[in-house]
């Protein structure tokens, strides 16, 4: 721009030149500051003779993880143990994600609904869950999930499978020699389903013609898989849960902790999804549907060719909000013992080893980056739904 | 260079706290204010717990205390921060207290790298185990498979890790943030046992809505050495809390109480306690402090046993006896050097 109108201002009186040095003022300063915090930071560290950087990740951690998805012994080092708590962070985001998405589809809709009693039902729950604050929320979970449960002396039991309140105990598979074939065998299926289905829209929008590709393709799914589990001579054992002095030993177990979590942080966001749901819903003109009708279309493809991709492009941006809103609260878990980032690292790491500065700024980075990972995936969802607009 | 980039992304959010705490002279900040900052726990009975007026008491508290009235003649001027286990180390780092004050077992890792100086012994502990009596176990030994609730961030976790790897024994740790909340996940069920220190295991007993159904076992698992924290390289500071206590201690073997310190402090010609109750010279000048700062200190608060029997000891409902917390005449470990 500076260089079409710089036939006769001076150098100070461009309006592009005086925005590139206000820019390079701008820079000067941040940078300055920047390193004065930095600087005073380093001196008052080194004065107090507190230790830093980040030497303690190779360092044996000495204290154990309740849930642990890779291997983990109190012998492992800080860093292990950080990705441990990173996984458990990641694991109950994503969940609570899915499940507080299908909770709030359902809810959305059930406030919408013809039927008095279930519109009403929804209401109460939204209402109730929103205004209810989500740490007390976990609590309850927590607490009411372990009153509610047996003693392990007198577990619910069907067949191989306890309940008490130390979890959920089932039996646990181990795979034998030959499995690797079964998952081959399973992988391959998927890929195929993926081709008839892509071979059936083809031919659709070419011909016209309908093929139940979606149903064809689940069978052939199952149908593969059994076969070839059948036939590598079902190579899975099963470890199964015992009753032992104080606790079930062996088997698979899902922990109270993990259940509070989950139900708390999915049946509060999804009382906040299904309101945009509601809304998403409502944005789309009944003309439309109205339209949709008129051509003799049915009312589930109605609302899944017409009104949903409409209503969609309402929900997704507040949806993204909510996403990142329960990544985050997920570090409320510390609170009931299960052991996400915040709980181990700026818990138990940083009282460990002391160093709340390079803890802290982990954790930063990690939620950090698990939002922005989250909102660009969200964004780019949001471009491919617009282009339906025309 | 890894490391820098780092502290480079977090220095901005933190700079400020740390920064805070970098000044040398802490008695003269306490002067100026008025009251020491004391950290304590978010409740433990017998060592730092509110009661419904908010006024605190504990063996923990009183260590403030004192130090209060070695500066102040008032043991009043305190001013209290409850802390969970994870806040307390940060919390006297940033300089947000003066002392801390909370059941703080003194460590290697602790003493050297935290930036922070433990004074001395004002209670020394071992961490125990707590189960339900209808379980029917009698030694630690037998808990193989048990699930064991603690408080988060405290040698306690690293202690439980260590016995139950020693002796081949498995478990299920479930780790709470709070102590309350540790608790009350082993009195629903969650947990087998409960472990902390067993001074603490008493103190929380006594919480629960039946204590007699609750056994301690009998093995100690470790050394707790609890004492009060101070910042690194406030080293008049430091002198001021640990010789607090040490008068205490010596006040004790001594035979100088609350009750006597003021009739002693009139009619003893010991050379001895005159000098520590400041009749002859000015023992308190080298701490920058006033001559009466020890006879204020047992006048105000007593001597080590009064502390231990109002707040631990047996006719208390924490109901500790003095064991090992007794002086070296009378069979304990406590010996304070003299004052002189």
């Amino acid at each position: 721009m500076s260089n079409n109108n710089s036939t006769n201002t001076s150098f100070l009186n461009d309006a592009g030149n005086r925005a590139l040095i206000f820019q390079a003022v701008l820079l000067v300063v941040v940078v300055a500051v920047g390193y004065y915090l930095f600087h005073n930071l380093q001196a008052n560290l080194e004065n107090q003779g507190i230790s830093t950087g980040f030497r303690f990740l190779n360092e044996p951690a000495g204290f154990p993880i309740l849930i642990h998805l890779i291997e983990y012994t109190e012998a492992d080092t800080y860093g292990r143990a950080f990705v441990v708590a990173l996984i458990n962070t990641f694991v109950i985001s994503l969940m609570g994600i899915v499940l507080a998405t299908i909770i709030g589809v359902i809810m959305g809709l059930a406030r919408l609904s013809q039927n008095w009693l279930v519109a009403r039902l929804a209401t109460v729950y939204i209402e109730t869950l929103r205004n209810l604050p989500l740490l007390l929320q976990m609590f309850f979970w927590y607490f009411a999930v372990l009153a509610a449960l047996p003693h392990p002396r007198d577990s619910i039991i069907f067949g191989d499978f306890f309940l008490n309140k130390r979890g959920i105990y089932s039996p646990n598979p181990i795979f034998q020699d030959g499995m690797d074939f079964v998952i081959v065998a399973f992988v391959l299926s998927i890929v195929a389903a993926i081709g008839l289905i892509v071979w059936a829209k083809k031919r659709q929008t070419l011909t016209g013609e309908w093929f139940p590709a979606y149903w064809t393709s689940l069978a052939l799914i199952i149908a593969v898989t059994v076969l070839a589990f059948i036939a590598a001579g079902s190579p899975v054992e099963f470890d199964l849960p015992q009753k032992s002095r104080f606790n079930v030993s062996g088997g698979m177990v899902l922990v109270p902790e993990f259940v509070a979590v989950l139900i708390a942080l999915s049946t509060y966001t999804g009382a906040f999804i299904a309101e945009i749901v509601r809304a998403g819903i409502l944005s789309v003109n009944w003309g439309q549907t109205e339209a949709s009708r008129s051509l003799g279309l049915p009312d589930g493809l109605t609302q899944r060719l017409i009104v949903l991709p409409q209503a969609l492009r309402v929900i997704i941006p507040p949806l993204t909000s909510q996403f990142l809103n329960l990544a985050k609260n997920s570090s409320l878990g510390a609170a009931i013992a299960y052991p996400e980032l915040v709980a181990v690292v700026m818990g138990t790491t940083l009282n460990q080893t002391g160093q709340a500065i390079e803890t802290i700024g982990l954790c930063m980075l990690v939620y950090g980056s698990l939002s922005l990972s989250i909102s660009f995936f969200m964004n780019w969802y949001n471009k491919k739904m617009s282009l339906v607009e025309r | 260079m890894k490391s820098n980039v780092g502290k480079i992304l977090t220095t901005a959010a933190v700079a400020a706290t740390i920064s805070a705490g970098a000044s040398a002279a802490t008695l003269d900040d306490v002067k100026a204010k008025g009251f020491i900052q004391c950290g304590v726990s978010q409740g433990v009975p017998g060592f730092s717990n509110a009661d419904e007026k908010g006024n605190w008491s504990g063996i923990d508290v009183d260590a403030c205390r004192a130090t209060a009235a070695a500066i102040f003649g008032d043991a009043q001027k305190v001013k209290f921060t409850p802390l969970s286990a994870k806040e307390r180390f940060t919390a006297l780092q940033s300089g947000e207290i003066d002392i801390l004050s909370r059941n703080t077992t003194w460590t290697y890792t602790r003493d050297t790298s935290l930036g922070l100086d433990f004074t001395t012994v004002n209670f020394y502990d071992g961490q125990g185990f707590m189960v339900r009596k209808d379980l029917g176990v009698e030694s630690a030994m037998e808990l193989d498979g048990a699930t064991v609730c603690t408080e988060q961030g405290t040698t306690t976790e690293l202690n439980m890790a260590d016995f139950f790897r020693k002796h081949n024994l498995s478990y299920v740790p479930v780790i709470v943030q709070k102590a309350d909340e540790a608790l009350s996940a082993y009195a629903s069920g969650r947990c087998d046992v409960f472990t902390t220190d067993k001074s603490g295991l008493a103190a929380h007993r006594s919480k629960l809505a039946d204590p007699a159904a609750h056994v301690i076992l009998p093995e100690t698992i470790s050394k707790e050495p609890l004492g009060p924290v101070v910042r690194h390289g406030d080293n008049q500071w430091k002198d001021i809390v640990t010789w607090a206590l040490f008068v205490q201690i010596n006040a004790e073997e001594m035979g100088i109480s609350s009750a006597n310190v003021a009739k002693i402090k009139a009619d003893t010609k010991d050379p001895g306690i005159r000098r520590l109750l400041g009749v002859e010279g000015n023992m308190g000048e080298a701490l920058g402090l006033n001559a009466d700062w020890a006879y204020n200190i047992i006048a105000e608060v007593g001597n080590y046993g009064e502390v231990f029997e109002r707040n631990v000891g047996p006719k208390t409902p924490v109901g500790l006896p003095r064991g090992v917390n007794n002086l070296w005449t009378e069979g304990g470990v406590l010996y304070a050097p003299p004052v002189r």
